[in-house]
């Protein structure tokens, strides 16, 4: 069986054994089997894939199959994946294993719960392999539909209001979406011929500039508001300050990177004119959205919030270094997708922890939190410097290649903004040293917390998951980097060989 | 030339004991972390010893000494030409720093067995203690920009950890969060000085950047922005982020601050080692410095003069002993950073180099000692401040002889290390720069004065009523002022002038009476001056303070630089650009995607009064339509 | 042509029942009368239909036989709807059609 198949068929059957189960316990223990397996998979995949390359395998995609679906419109079940694609696997499993384990003392509706969180990640999963632009698009609707369910039943706080603004604004972008897949497939064959979905095919024709310039902003910006492209991240602060543990850490760890991937693997790469005419604009929306998701999360005290910023910020330094159309810019926006989504995750995971101990998750209510969770601590605080681009954590290699990436740049332009975004580093640094010295260091602020109880197994578990693959590429960058850089080839080549305007 | 191999041991043992001990060390005794680090330490040591004297007295061509790579790896692969590699290079400077930054940190591990005993968080404490070895070494020994670069943000780290050491004490971690923003936001400088010289270089590695007559600048002269070249402009923002690290003005406000860490922290990271990266990354670029940014060079020059005056001026109002070795550190910090701005490239002109390096050496020897004093007093006294300190010569015979040593070395008096290498520097300075000269001179004589106001402070005036009687250090930490003390006195017989030269050819120095016998003078005054004042307890300081007044005040408030720093923080950027723009977010641009929400529903609570649900109106709106259509068809159609 | 009658004649009668029709179905509020409203529609319709079979394709019968489905079906159709119309007047005790507003909102 394709090893692709099993990708999304091991969540399927997780889903239906979940809903055998009788109680919370049982349902937890499923999910958590199931995910393991899932994890084992990936690992599986990842060194199947670079076996495969080693043997000298050139095509661009590995491990595809394709089935038809619906043959009047020619779509179909078009599977593969390239290195990209298997980091962001990658990622999704590490997440989603975490995940698992983060929300292990869940227990109002568990089955429910398990099973549209699995459903959302077997829709990720489906995203992430497909090489048509249907399923990539059916696969996006079905990771949106459950968190809406996750965010209003399980979540904190204005719970209904913040899941409906979410979904409402990620449907908006979908809508967006669609019309730039609908254009792209019906300019698919400028030539006569049949149409097509499928991505290879597209991308090795020219779709007519005319219809680029039409659709390009359709698809870019539709993606781009899940990937909080200002001014469309309004939905990620008050989505993440509601939803759950598991799903925060899902949805600001994967599903935000399906609009980053979306960008350059349909936006960018299949309108690739357009996509250099229109750069400009974007990068100059992604450079504010660095610098002013930062600079408002100094000024936030719910942690959420703060977490919430830094994404904004972080996912915004993704979008900038894809728009910069290099190789090194685009292997550091990868990067940084990975980097960010796993600390992210942590930090969500954390929060989260946190607030199951002291109820709260302003930082004007605690203080000197090291002495009573000391685990917690300073995993958050290793959290942090990840965030802040301490080297030996992730978050420095994917910045500095972005930065030395965009640098690259003969404009003028294009290495100002580097040097305004770079400066994005020093303000998470006075957030992230904010947080820290209130939350964590200091005398202890309030009395009750004074005997909390400190991380328990499956907590340990999850963060030290995520910890491990957060240092894990900080050490070692280079395989993932040139795993990641062989698979960008085609696009850059296919960006770099198109005629500006 | 492969003999080198074993230096990756000096880098990694750190490594392992900072993983050892930070992952077990809470389940051991606390002593095993500190005597396992210790331990490891004491190797490290040995084999820079050994590394040193092998590359210094070994054979070496007629070339001078060449730069050595023993051992290179590919980390992370950025273009074809810029890849960042993880590296050991071995050459003058490094393999000093080596020497310096193992010797110093063996000698406050050893100290910090005594001194830290009985604290929490003893293991961690030797494990951060490694952390931050590491790192200097890693720094020290880097192969490219960017693997200084990556070491340099884990020195900083490491620094930011164990400032707030102590962190239940709300100002220890203010001053760690302080120290790590200021220096922060220098790398940014840094970061893209060595983004504009990759750029224009195309490379990473020091070997290819500091090569004699070398190519690759070539590309560079066409460049410039906003009228600056751009090899200026990379230089300076590589300078800034130097700055940074060495806490030279106006970016110095955090290393007062970060006194509040453990003191033998204070000697390792904020005397001797960690501060000095500033000036050995100058030291490091410095042919492309000079060749290529002539302009930086002088920037370099005038900032390290100013703010060795400055420190000076700062230092002898203050009255937290650690503070005034602190400002005591900027104030020869700049003394180095002068040199080097002054210094010219190869042969005799290099003198300012040499001398640099030089001062470097001695003043992390017997910086270190008053440091580790410094601490021995503060262990027997627990107080940092001078008034609660006095003649405690009687009850620390040890700390106060190397004490003393420290003090005549820091002076200038010969014969002790300090007085070679300022000697040096001032003639360096004397042949470019005048003015600079006539500066370096005065603090010469201020640091002579505010040095021995602490030595008479503490050891001679006034006998305090102590609560319980101080009593010497223990074992551990004598033997480590004992080695200082021995340092501080013979390591200026160093023939630095044959090893570490900025075109790695030795050359002959010879003391200039003209500069050598004023300086001595103006030290002996300065000491002079402290002894009237300071030796018997008299009213005369506190009648001089207030007969300067308002200046008087303003340099004990260190001209208020951390109010201004507090201000445009807090203020300006807290208050004025993040609280805007979390409003902005907040009530604009998020109450706009809100308000699209609110007026589609508001539309269709209108479109729904046409649904009436009165099949009637459909009926004739229907029919009405029809006719229309009808009508309009008719009339198209005629 | 049936004795001399030309077609517009009887297209202007069925015209006119089918305008009072679409009137009385539209100004009407009577839900009976609404319903009478419709029948005239209808039977303005089968005019048409006949009429139209009559003139155009004398020898076939689809339009007659079109004719009666539509008496057929709207036969149905009034039963239907009176049954509703009965039930509406047990339950609301008027059949006034602005007044049938329970299950709107």
């Amino acid at each position: 069986m394709n090893i692709l198949t099993l990708l999304v068929l091991i969540p399927v059957l997780t889903m239906i054994g979940v809903l055998f189960t009788k109680d919370y316990k049982g349902a937890r223990l499923v999910s958590a089997i199931g995910m393991g397996v899932e994890l084992i998979a990936t690992v599986y995949l990842v060194l199947a894939y670079l076996a495969a390359r080693k043997t000298g395998m050139m095509h661009e995609m590995l491990f595809t199959s394709d089935f038809i679906w619906y043959p009047s419109l020619n779509i179909h079940f078009a599977f593969g994946v390239d290195g990209i694609a298997v980091a962001m696997i990658g990622l999704t499993s590490i997440v989603i294993f975490a995940g698992i384990f983060a929300s292990w003392e869940l227990q109002f509706l568990t089955k429910e719960f398990f099973v549209s969180l699995i459903l959302l990640v077997t829709a990720v999963y489906g995203f992430f392999i497909s090489l048509d632009l249907f399923t990539m698009f059916l696969f996006y609707e079905l990771a949106l539909i459950p968190m809406y369910l996750l965010i209003g039943l399980w979540g904190t706080g204005p719970k209904e209001k913040s899941a409906m603004k979410l979904t409402l604004m990620l449907m908006a972008g979908s809508a967006l979406i669609m019309v730039g897949i609908l254009g792209l497939y019906y300019n698919s064959a400028p030539g006569g011929g049949p149409l097509t979905f499928n991505i290879i095919e597209i991308s090795k024709i020219n779709i007519p500039v005319a219809a680029q310039r039409f659709f390009f902003p359709f698809a870019f910006i539709g993606f781009g508001i899940l990937g909080a492209l200002f001014p469309f991240h309004t939905w990620s602060p008050d989505g993440h300050a509601s939803a759950p543990t598991a799903v925060s850490m899902l949805h600001a760890g994967v599903l935000m990177k399906l609009g980053g991937y979306g960008c350059f693997r349909v936006a960018m790469f299949l309108m690739p004119q357009a996509a250099k005419e229109m750069a400009w604009i974007f990068i100059i929306l992604t450079t504010i959205s660095v610098v002013y998701g930062a600079f408002s999360a100094i000024w936030q005290n719910d942690l959420k919030f703060i977490n919430a910023y830094s994404s904004v910020s972080h996912c915004g330094l993704v979008i900038f270094a894809l728009l910069m159309m290099n190789q090194t810019a685009m292997d550091g926006a990868i990067l940084q997708m990975i980097s960010h989504g796993l600390m992210t995750a942590l930090f969500f995971a954390l929060i989260g922890m946190i607030y199951g101990r002291t109820h709260t998750r302003d930082i004007r209510e605690m203080g000197g939190l090291m002495k009573v969770i000391p685990f917690l601590a300073v995993v958050y605080m290793i959290a942090g410097f990840a965030s802040l681009g301490l080297p030996g954590l992730s978050g420095f290699v994917a910045e500095m290649t972005v930065f030395v990436g965009s640098f690259q740049h003969q404009d003028i332009f294009h290495r100002v903004v580097t040097v305004i975004v770079a400066s994005s580093i020093v303000i998470t640094a006075v957030y992230i040293l904010k947080v820290v010295g209130m939350l964590l260091l200091g005398p202890l602020k309030d009395q009750h917390h004074a005997h909390l109880e400190d991380a328990k197994w499956y907590e340990k578990l999850s963060t030290v998951t995520l910890v491990l693959a957060v240092a894990a590429i900080g050490i070692a960058p280079l395989w993932l980097s040139d795993t990641i850089v062989a698979s960008l080839k085609p696009i850059v080549t296919r960006l770099a060989t198109v005629i500006p305007f | 030339m492969t003999g080198y191999t074993y230096t990756i041991f000096i880098i990694l043992i750190p490594l392992v004991m900072f993983l050892v001990t930070g992952l077990l060390g809470m389940k051991w005794k606390p002593i095993v972390s500190g005597i396992l680090g210790t331990i490891g330490m004491g190797i490290a040591w040995t084999l820079s010893l050994i590394t040193a004297g092998s590359y210094f007295f070994g054979t070496h061509g007629a070339e001078g000494f060449q730069a050595i790579i023993p051992f290179e790896i590919k980390w992370l692969q950025f273009t074809e030409t810029l890849i960042i590699k993880m590296g050991i290079l071995l050459d003058p400077i490094s393999v000093m720093m080596l020497v310096v930054v193992t010797t110093i940190s063996f000698m406050v591990h050893i100290y910090s067995l005594g001194y830290m005993k009985g604290e929490g968080g003893f293991a961690r404490f030797y494990s951060f203690l490694s952390l931050f070895t590491f790192a200097m070494l890693g720094l020290v020994i880097a192969t490219n920009i960017f693997q200084m670069y990556i070491f340099w943000e884990l020195v900083g780290v490491s620094s930011f950890l164990l400032i707030g050491f102590y962190y239940q004490k709300p100002s220890a971690v203010a001053a760690a969060k302080k120290a790590f923003i200021v220096t922060r936001f220098a790398d940014l400088g840094f970061l893209i000085g060595i983004l504009i010289l990759s750029f224009v270089t195309g490379t990473f590695d020091f070997a290819k950047l500091t090569e004699p007559g070398t190519t690759i600048f070539a590309s560079a002269a066409s460049m410039s922005f906003m009228g600056i070249s751009a090899m200026t402009w990379a230089m300076t923002l590589m300078f800034i982020g130097g700055a940074g690290k060495s806490a030279m003005f106006p970016l110095h406000i955090w290393l007062p601050d970060a006194m509040e860490g453990p003191t033998p922290v204070s000697a390792l990271i904020h005397a001797a080692t960690m501060v000095v990266a500033g000036v050995f990354l100058v030291a490091r670029m410095f042919p492309v410095i000079h060749f290529q940014a002539p302009a930086t060079q002088e920037i370099i020059a005038y900032v390290g003069g100013f703010t060795s005056l400055f420190a000076a001026v700062i230092a002898i109002t203050q009255y937290d002993i650690k503070r005034i070795l602190a400002f005591s550190t900027l104030s020869q910090l700049g003394y180095m950073m002068l040199s080097l701005g002054v210094s010219g490239y190869g042969g005799e002109e290099g003198l300012g180099y040499m001398a640099s390096m030089f001062h470097l050496f001695t003043h992390a020897m017997f910086k270190a000692l008053l440091f580790l004093g410094a601490g021995s007093i503060i262990h027997a006294v627990h107080s940092n401040l001078m008034q609660d300190m006095g003649g405690l010569r009687k009850y620390l015979p040890i700390t106060h002889i190397t004490f003393l040593i420290a003090c005549l070395a820091i002076s200038g008096i010969p014969p002790f290390a300090g007085f070679f290498s300022k000697d040096e520097i001032l003639v360096a300075a004397l042949e470019h720069n005048k003015l600079l000269f006539a500066v370096e001179y005065i603090v010469a004589g201020l640091t002579a004065f505010y040095m021995f106001r602490l030595y008479f402070g503490v050891f001679w005036g006034k006998d305090q009523h102590y609560h319980h009687t101080p009593h010497e250090s223990p074992m551990t930490m004598a033997i480590p002022l004992m080695f200082l003390a021995f340092m501080s006195i013979f390591s200026g017989f160093l023939p630095f002038h044959n090893l570490i030269t900025s075109d790695k050819m030795g050359f002959e120095t010879h003391t200039d009476l003209m500069v050598a016998i004023p300086s001595v003078l103006i030290g002996v005054l300065g000491i002079a001056m402290a002894w009237i004042l300071y030796k018997k307890e008299s009213v005369v300081p506190a009648k001089m303070a207030k007969s300067w007044g308002i200046l008087y005040t303003a340099t004990y408030n260190k001209f208020y630089f951390d109010e201004i720093y507090l201000f445009v923080t807090r203020k300006i950027i807290f208050n004025y650009i993040s609280r805007p723009i979390a409003w902005f977010d907040r009530h604009i641009i998020d109450a706009f995607m809100v308000g699209i929400g609110l007026v589609t529903e508001k539309v269709s609570y209108q479109i729904k009064g046409m649904q009436s649900g009165q099949l009637q109106h459909y009926a004739f709106a229907f029919v009405a339509g029809t006719l229309a259509i009808a009508l309009s068809m008719i009339y198209l159609l005629m | 042509m049936i004795q001399g009658i030309p077609l517009e004649h009887f297209l202007i009668v069925s015209t006119i029942m089918f305008f009072i029709g679409v009137c009385g179905f539209i100004i009407r509020r009577n839900l009976i009368t609404m319903l009478m409203a419709i029948e005239l529609i209808l039977n303005s319709v089968n005019i048409n239909f006949v009429v139209f079979n009559r003139y155009l394709y004398p020898d076939q019968l689809q339009g007659q036989f079109f004719s009666l489905f539509v008496v057929g079906i709207a036969a149905a159709e009034a039963s239907v709807a009176i049954a509703l119309i009965i039930n509406i007047y047990r339950n609301m005790k008027n059949i006034e059609v602005e007044n049938v507003n329970e299950m709107k909102y």
